[in-house]
C-alpha cells in the first residue's frame, strides 16, 4: 500500500457514525445464500468476505427484492452464484459500468458491486474511475487478493514490487496501485479498507458503505493462498491472515513510518465526504427539461 | 464491538463443524485464541477442548465454507 | 395524429423512434457520424422522465445498457465502426443473457478510423459475427428517414419478443441526410411492452420460456429473484453457472439459436420491387437501395425487366427470399459499399441457380444509379449477345 500523504488523505470522521453490525449465526447466514459450497480454494478469505457482506445487509435490513448485486469475472465474481438476491455476473471488468445503468434506471436499487483488484483496477480501472467521478450511489466492494486467482496466478496491478507470480518469475518490477487512494482521488466520497481477520470491523466498514449515499469503495484485502501465498513464501491461510493483520494500522494511528510500501497500510474509514449523488442530480436535470418544455 | 471484547466468556453448548463444507483450510485451528482444536488425519478441526472455549466465535465467522456453527450454552442467546 | 411533416434528419428520426418505442435509456459516447442520436436523446429523454448518459467509452456505454435494460427499462446506444468494435465483447453478453436492447451502427469508412465523416456498408458481416462465439443476432437496415423511425420502433418490438440484442444498421448518408416525413404518435405505433413472467417467482425458472412461448426476463429489484451471466448457464437451475455439462452447453446454444431462427418468417422482412416479371434482380440494401430504386426505374424505362429485392432485415439473413429470387431471374446484381460481404451470403443461398454480379466501391461515397445503370446495361447487352451468337 502507499504511504499516504497526510495533505491528502483526511483523518477518518467518528467511526462510531457507522452502522451497527452484530454478526449472525451460519444457520441465519447460509438463509441468504442460494449455495454455501463455494468454489473458492480453502482458506481463500473471498467466503469470509461473502459472510461479512451478508451480515452487513442483514444489520441494515434492507429489502433483498431491492438489493441486487453486480460481479465482475474472476474468484470474487463467483459470490453471484452464492448470493440469493438478484445477481448479475457481467463480463470482466464491466461491473461498475452495468450498475451504472442499473442504478441510473431504477434509482431505488440498493447496488453492490463486487469486483477483484484486476477486474475493478485493471481492466475495469476506467469504470472505477468515472464511477467515483459521478459519486453514483452504489457500493463498490472489491476483493483484493494483489493476483489473479482465477486464471492461476498471474500478476495484478496491486501486486507489490519484488513479489512473484506466474508473469514475474524474477520478480515484479511495477508499483502495485493503492487503490483506495486512486478511488478517493477520482471522487468516490466514502473510502474505507478492511481485512477479514477483523472481521467485525469489516462488515461494519461494508455496511456503513452501503449506507452512504454516493459513491462507497471498500477494499477488503483476502488472501490468495494458493497463489500469492505459495508463490511468495507464505503458503498457510492463517499465516497469511495474521500477516494482513499486523501489517494494518488503524487510520487514526497511521503516520508516515515504515521502509517498504506494503509492510503498513492504514484500514477503517479514509475518507468520508458529502457531495452531491449522481442519479439524485439528473433528477434535477429531468425537472428542469420538463419545465423547459412545458410538460 | 471489537473482536476480542465479547459478551460472553462461557463455554458454548456446542461448537459444530459441517465436515461436508470444511475443506481443511486450518484457519479455525490455527487461529482460535484457546486452542480448542486439534486435526483429524485430513487436517480437518476436531473439537478437543470444549471447555477452554469462551464461544468468542472468531472460528465461526472466519470460517471461509460457513461449516462452523457455535451453539450458545443454555440461557443465552 | 400524426405529428405535421418536416424536414428529419436520420439520426433524429432515429431518436424520436426509440422515444416512441418506449426507450427510456441512452448511454453512449459521441462519435461520428452517430452523434446526433446521442444529442437529440440528450435533451428529449429527460423531458419523458427518461435517462441519457455520456459513458467514459463505448465499453462502459454497453454496459451501461445492459445494466439499464436488466433493471427494466427499453435501453439503447449507438455508436460507428470503431466504437461498435469495441463494444463486441458486450454485445455477445446480452445474447448468451438474453437482455434485450438495441445498438444502432451509423457505418462510415474503415477500418480502424477509417473515413469518419463518409458512409459505407463495411460493418455488415461484423454485425453478424463481431462478438466471439457462436450466437445469433437480428441486425435491420434503414434505407430512408422514415425507416430510420419505423425500423427502430420494429427494433425495440424485436429486441422486447425475441430477449436478444438488436443492431439497427444505418450509415453516415441515411443518418445524415434530411427528408420531410411526419413522423408517427406514439398511439400511431405498435409496441411490444415488457411485461413480466407468466408465471409467479416461485414458479419462475429460465426454462419455461421456450422457443414457442418465450416469458420476459424479470428485472432486477421485482419480486423475482434472477442470476443473470455470461458463462453457459442452467435454465432450469436458476440460470447458475453450468461450466462442466456439456449436455447443458449444447442444449443453451441451440436454445439460443432457435429462439430465433424458428421466427424466421415474422422476423425478417424484405421489401420486393417488380419483381413479378423480372429476368434480373438487384439485392441492395441501405442508402445504396436508393440508388438501386432508381437505377431500376431507368432499366424499367428502357424495357428492361429489373427488378429490386431490398433486405430490411439483414440478419437472420433472407434466405428464404433469396432462394425465391433465384428461382425466378437469371442475374442477381449485388452493389453495396464494402467488397462482396453480402454478395458471399447471397451467393450461397443461389447456390448456382443464377448469376451474381457484385460492385463494390469502398471510398467513402455513396454508389450511384449510373454505375448499377452500368451493370443492367451490361448484362443486357450480354445476354443478347449470348442469344444471338
Amino acid at each position: 500500500m502507499a504511504l499516504v500523504d497526510e495533505e491528502l488523505l483526511e483523518r477518518a470522521p467518528d467511526d462510531r457514525r457507522l452502522p451497527r453490525v452484530t454478526p449472525h449465526r451460519t444457520g441465519e447466514i447460509v438463509r441468504h445464500l442460494r449455495s454455501p459450497k463455494t468454489l473458492w480454494c480453502p482458506g481463500c478469505s473471498n467466503g469470509i468476505v461473502t459472510r461479512a457482506l451478508v451480515d452487513a445487509v442483514l444489520a441494515l435490513e434492507l429489502d433483498p427484492d431491492r438489493t441486487c448485486v453486480v460481479a465482475g469475472i474472476g474468484c470474487a465474481g463467483r459470490i453471484t452464484a452464492y448470493l440469493n438476491w438478484s445477481t448479475v455476473h457481467t463480463a470482466h471488468g464491466r461491473a461498475l459500468a452495468v450498475a451504472t445503468g442499473a442504478k441510473a434506471a431504477d434509482p431505488g436499487l440498493h447496488v453492490i458491486v463486487i469486483m477483484g483488484d484486476g477486474d475493478c483496477v485493471a481492466i475495469g480501472g476506467n469504470h472505477l474511475i468515472h464511477a467515483a467521478r459521478r459519486n453514483i450511489d452504489v457500493t463498490a466492494l472489491v476483493f483484493n487478493n494483489s493476483i489473479y486467482g482465477m486464471t492461476g496466478g498471474q500478476m495484478s496491478p496491486t501486486t507489490f514490487e519484488g513479489d512473484r507470480s506466474t508473469t514475474t518469475v524474477y520478480g515484479n518490477v511495477e508499483q502495485a496501485f493503492d487503490i483506495c487512494e486512486l478511488a478517493r482521488a477520482a471522487g468516490a466520497t466514502y473510502v474505507a479498507r478492511g481485512t477479514p481477520y477483523s472481521y467485525n470491523r469489516l462488515a461494519q466498514l461494508i455496511a456503513g458503505g452501503i449506507n452512504h449515499k454516493g459513491f462507497s469503495f471498500v477494499e477488503a484485502m483476502v488472501s490468495c493462498p494458493t497463489y500469492y501465498g505459495r508463490q511468495n513464501g507464505i503458503p498457510k491461510a492463517s499465516d497469511m491472515m495474521k500477516r494482513q493483520h499486523e501489517r494494518s494500522v488503524p487510520v487514526e494511528k497511521f503516520d508516515l513510518q515504515g521502509p517498504r510500501l506494503h509492510d503498513r497500510y492504514p484500514v477503517g474509514v479514509l475518507h468520508h465526504a458529502e457531495r452531491e449523488e449522481y442519479t439524485t442530480a439528473y433528477a434535477g436535470v429531468v425537472a428542469r427539461a420538463q419545465e423547459r418544455s412545458g410538460g | 464491538m471489537t473482536d476480542a471484547a465479547q459478551a460472553t466468556t462461557r463455554a458454548p453448548e456446542a461448537v459444530v463443524v459441517d465436515l461436508r463444507l470444511c475443506k481443511a483450510c486450518g484457519i479455525c485451528v490455527e487461529l482460535c485464541p484457546k486452542d480448542v482444536f486439534d486435526t483429524d488425519d485430513l487436517g480437518r478441526p476436531v473439537v478437543a477442548r470444549l471447555a477452554d472455549c469462551t464461544s468468542c466465535t472468531f472460528c465461526e465467522r472466519h470460517c471461509p465454507d460457513f461449516a462452523i456453527d457455535v451453539v450458545p450454552a443454555r440461557g443465552r442467546s | 395524429m400524426p405529428q405535421p411533416r418536416r424536414l428529419v434528419e436520420g439520426n433524429e428520426a432515429v431518436a424520436e423512434g426509440a422515444i416512441a418505442a418506449g426507450a427510456r435509456f441512452f448511454a453512449g459516447y459521441p462519435i461520428t457520424p452517430s452523434t446526433e442520436i446521442a444529442e437529440v436523446l440528450s435533451r428529449r429523454l429527460p423531458q419523458v422522465g427518461g435517462h441519457f448518459i455520456q459513458m467514459e467509452d463505448e465499453i462502459a456505454s454497453i454496459g451501461a445498457v445492459i445494466g439499464a435494460s436488466l433493471a427494466g427499462a427499453k435501453a439503447l446506444t449507438a455508436t460507428s465502426g470503431p466504437g461498435f468494435s469495441l463494444m463486441q465483447e458486450s454485445i455477445g453478453y446480452a445474447s448468451m443473457a438474453q437482455v434485450p436492447c438495441v445498438i444502432v451502427d451509423v457505418m462510415r469508412g474503415g477500418p480502424s478510423t477509417g473515413l469518419p465523416t463518409d458512409p459505407s456498408q463495411g460493418d455488415v458481416m461484423q454485425a453478424r459475427w463481431g462478438t466471439h462465439g457462436e450466437h445469433s443476432i437480428i441486425a435491420l437496415v434503414p434505407s430512408t428517414v422514415a425507416e430510420c423511425f419505423d425500423l427502430t420502433v420494429e427494433a425495440f418490438n424485436l429486441a422486447e419478443s425475441y430477449r436478444t440484442p438488436v443492431i439497427l444498421l444505418s450509415d453516415a448518408t441515411v443518418g445524415h441526410m434530411r427528408e420531410a416525413v411526419a413522423l408517427p404518435t406514439a398511439d400511431e405505433i405498435r409496441v411490444a411492452a415488457r411485461g413480466e413472467p407468466a408465471v409467479p417467482p416461485e414458479d419462475y425458472d429460465e426454462v419455461v420460456s421456450t422457443v414457442d412461448n418465450i416469458m420476459p426476463r424479470p428485472a432486477l429489484g421485482s419480486r423475482y429473484s434472477v442470476h443473470v451471466t455470461g458463462l453457459v448457464y442452467d435454465r432450469s437451475r436458476g440460470g447458475v453457472p453450468a461450466t462442466g455439462a456439456p449436455s447443458v452447453a449444447e442444449g443453451l446454444g441451440r436454445y439460443l439459436r432457435e429462439k430465433i431462427y424458428h421466427h424466421r418468417d415474422a422476423i425478417c422482412r424484405v421489401e420486393e420491387l417488380e419483381m413479378e416479371d423480372a429476368e434480373v434482380a438487384i439485392f441492395a440494401y441501405g442508402s445504396v437501395a436508393r440508388s438501386a430504386k432508381a437505377a431500376m426505374k431507368w432499366a424499367r424505362r428502357q424495357g428492361a425487366k429489373v427488378g429490386l429485392v431490398r433486405p430490411i432485415t439483414l440478419w437472420p439473413f433472407p434466405t428464404e427470399a433469396v432462394e425465391h429470387m433465384a428461382e425466378q431471374v437469371r442475374t442477381i446484381i449485388v452493389p453495396e459499399m464494402n467488397l462482396k460481404q453480402m454478395s458471399w451470403e447471397v451467393q450461397a443461398a443461389v447456390a448456382g441457380r443464377a448469376k451474381v454480379v457484385d460492385h463494390g466501391r469502398i471510398d467513402g461515397k455513396l454508389i450511384r444509379p449510373e454505375e448499377i445503370q452500368e451493370l443492367i446495361r451490361t448484362e443486357f447487352y450480354y445476354h443478347r449477345f449470348k442469344e444471338t451468337s
